[in-house]
């Protein structure tokens, strides 16, 4: 280690935890497909993939080949640079966010403290709704610049969609935050360790804070369900009024790439459910040093899974909303609700706090 | 640091021209983004990330999401060009040449650098600022408030209007 500057080591543990960070978010988003089509079919008693390797374990990769080789076409009346423009945007932004996403603890590797995170920032949330409300653009451009009439409805729902929403997602996570003290989602993670007490009494109950934030939870997994699009919330892509929504006219890899975005948005909005609400990687930890490193990221992934599993539960069971009832509920229920929530939660601390 | 800085103010710079240059209201509107975005960097290398943060979420996430949105409902087309204003002509030369000349006096007397060193920056945390807004700053601030939530039912009245 010796021969290397510190800014080398630094730089070179950075590009590490890129890499691993981002060829494991690309296979988890891949499988993530095969998953989902597996369980919807099943819910509908059908088989799903199966052809394409066992149980259609090889699907993700004939879909990805499938993508590639695929003739990309461009509507002769589009705008050429904001048509490229806009999946590459959402891809990029994607994928942006999961940055500052804590996995695990730290370990000392050789002298060297490692942080399982690529970057830990101390506005770490916030940095993540910066990323998630910029990523409206990339539907609307979509949309846009597609000069067609399904695409542009669908890109206008959306992004209306999207900024109604994001509203009650900010305001749910205040009372996480106000718990906390903390910007910082290492900091939010670390405040969930250790159980509940009333009193002196331990009540075994692990020290999250979906125990202590119920509502604020509901209504940010809610928002964050329409946040990405999904359904019930999928007004967007409404296959029966709006053809495909935003995405219509774009096909082969610039398709693919909204679809991955749409997939690494919910693998980020779980993950923020996990550290926000579900005390990230903390869990029965036990054993060797190795071991020790590893089961908090296998605690965390587990959780995230959980909430994927989750998402792909609803999209079988759960119908449509309609647009109208959609934009009411999240303007006359959601908001007014989380509003409510910071109520509770700061005279819930005041009155914990008064001597 | 400093080629980050550079970096960054020519693109703010190269992308607001960029904002008056463009005929199509859409790049106009993206190219204000792009400014947004680059301030936004210039607040993260001076270590105010609070700043920088709410910068990105209020103005590129959440003012020019609203311009983009009325530009793509409106579906407004290439701008034609019509006779300039005399008014640009006769105002705006001299009004531009005194900003620049503003500009440049201001920068020439920071010239030499007074102190050797410069003064730390000041804390850019939440907390700080928290603190600042509620204990030194709160009149303003509720003001400011005040005055927001005045404009926004003004915008309820006038939108109620129409149906």
């Amino acid at each position: 280690m010796g021969t290397f500057s510190e800014t080398t080591v630094l730089l070179a543990v950075a590009a590490v935890k890129i890499a691993f960070v981002l060829v494991f978010l690309l296979t988890a988003i891949a499988y993530l497909t095969w998953l989902e089509r597996k369980v919807v079919a099943h819910i509908q008693a059908r088989w799903g993939p199966y052809l394409v390797g066992p149980h259609g374990l090889l699907q993700p990769v004939a879909d990805g080949i499938k993508f590639i080789m695929k003739e990309d076409i461009v509507p002769l009346e589009a705008d050429r640079v904001t048509y490229w423009l806009a999946p590459f945007l959402g891809f990029v932004l994607a994928f942006l966010s999961i940055a500052v996403i804590p996995f695990g603890g730290s370990f000392t590797f050789r002298g060297l403290r490692i942080q399982a995170q690529i970057t830990d920032v101390n506005v770490g949330l916030l940095f993540v709704f910066a990323v998630t409300s910029l990523g409206v653009y990339s539907v609307a451009l979509a949309g846009w610049s597609s000069n067609s009439k399904y695409p542009l409805f669908g890109a206008l729902r959306s992004s209306a969609q999207m900024i109604s929403y994001e509203l009650s997602l900010g305001l749910a996570v205040v009372g996480v935050i106000m718990m906390a003290g903390t910007l910082s989602l290492r900091g939010i993670v670390d405040a969930q360790s250790g159980f509940w007490h009333i009193g002196r009494v331990n009540t075994w109950l692990p020290h999250w804070n979906i125990f202590a934030q119920p509502l604020g939870f509901f209504i940010y997994f809610t928002s964050a369900v329409a946040e990405t699009n999904r359904v019930p919330f999928d007004l967007p892509e409404g296959e029966t009024e709006l053809v495909g929504g935003f995405h219509t006219e774009y096909s082969s890899m610039k398709f693919a790439m909204f679809f991955i975005s749409e997939y690494a948005n919910m693998v980020t909005v779980s993950c923020l459910a996990t550290l926000l609400f579900f005390g990230g990687w903390h869990g029965p930890v036990f054993g060797p040093a190795l071991l020790q490193v590893l089961l908090p990221v296998f605690w965390f992934c587990a959780k995230v899974f959980c909430f994927l599993f989750f998402y792909i539960w609803m999209r079988g069971t759960l119908p449509r909303f309609r647009y109208d009832q959609l934009m009411s509920f999240g303007w006359k229920f959601l908001l007014p609700l989380g509003l409510l929530n910071i109520l509770l939660t700061s005279l819930a601390i005041a009155w914990h706090e008064a001597p | 640091m400093t080629v980050l800085f550079y970096i960054c103010a020519a693109l703010a710079i190269l992308a607001a021209l960029n904002v008056i240059r463009q005929r199509t209201p859409v790049y106009s509107a993206l190219s204000l983004i792009v400014v947004l975005c680059a301030l936004a960097l210039v607040y993260l290398l001076l270590g105010a990330e609070f700043m920088a943060v709410i910068q990105v979420i209020v103005y590129a996430g959440a003012i020019m999401v609203l311009f983009v949105f009325v530009i793509m409902l409106l579906n407004a087309g290439k701008e034609t060009s019509r006779q300039r204003s005399r008014l640009a002509r006769w105002l705006g030369v001299p009004l531009v040449t005194a900003f620049l000349a503003e500009i440049l006096i201001a920068v020439w007397s920071q010239f030499p650098p007074v102190a050797a060193s410069p003064p730390p920056p000041p804390d850019g945390s939440p907390a700080a600022i928290g603190t600042l807004l509620f204990r030194s700053y709160v009149l303003p601030f509720e003001v400011t408030s005040i005055l927001i939530l005045v404009a926004v039912l003004g915008a309820v009245v006038l939108a109620k209007k129409e149906f």
